[in-house]
């Protein structure tokens, strides 16, 4: 596939789907505590949302960050417009703001503060430190 | 490998009026309140740019991760 064909698949994808998550790893198995906890608070307002694994091809997260114009990931975008980061859900969540904004009724029993990701979050990947000038 | 000092100084010097509170561990991993008046009608989107884009390329690298509040005075 080439990067434009990746990136037409991109904007195809956010176009298509109300909420959807650019994330590292899946909701099930993620792979960065940063998507870990931004899936944790859109399962504590148990809302239905897409999930896109930017993991397998590098070019996925260097086109999406391109389109979207944000370095980071995850990228959360609702209706076709870019939500945040993990920084942004969690503060959007905590002030109530998010389940507004996603059109869903909190739970009664959701928690106030976001959650933390479930399990111990991964330590930061290996050679990181190779890429210190 | 920069310090917090570092980066408080390159976010306040890049963002005229803005005040920085920058923490970091490891120098790898950072956190930064940031309060600025430029932020002031942007979205948050548009607020977390502005911090982001002093690190242009740097995000991911030797910073690996930035951990951003932003607020308006």
């Amino acid at each position: 596939m080439s990067d434009t064909a990746i990136r037409d698949a991109i904007s195809q994808a956010i176009a298509e789907n109300d909420i959807i998550l650019f994330m590292k790893g899946t909701p099930d198995h993620p792979a960065c505590g940063f998507s870990a906890r931004t899936v944790a608070t859109l399962q504590a307002l148990e809302t239905p949302f897409t999930a896109v694994d930017v993991l397998p091809d590098p070019r996925i997260r260097q086109e999406l960050s391109a389109l979207s114009n944000w370095p980071t990931i995850p990228q959360l975008f609702h209706k076709g417009e870019l939500l945040g980061g993990c920084d942004i859900v969690t503060e959007m969540y905590e002030s109530g703001e998010l389940a507004g904004t996603l059109g869903v009724d909190a739970p009664a029993d959701a928690p106030d503060d976001a959650p933390e990701a479930a399990g111990p979050l991964p330590a930061a990947p290996l050679g990181i430190e190779n890429r210190l000038g | 490998m920069p310090s917090a000092e570092e980066v408080k100084t390159r976010i306040e010097a890049a963002i005229p009026g803005a005040e920085a509170d920058v923490q970091t561990a490891d120098e790898v991993h950072f956190s930064a309140t940031v309060r600025a008046g430029a932020f002031d009608g942007l979205s948050r989107v548009q607020q977390h740019r502005l911090v982001m884009d002093v690190f242009d390329g740097e995000l991911g690298g030797a910073i690996h991760a930035l951990a951003l509040k932003t607020e308006v005075p």
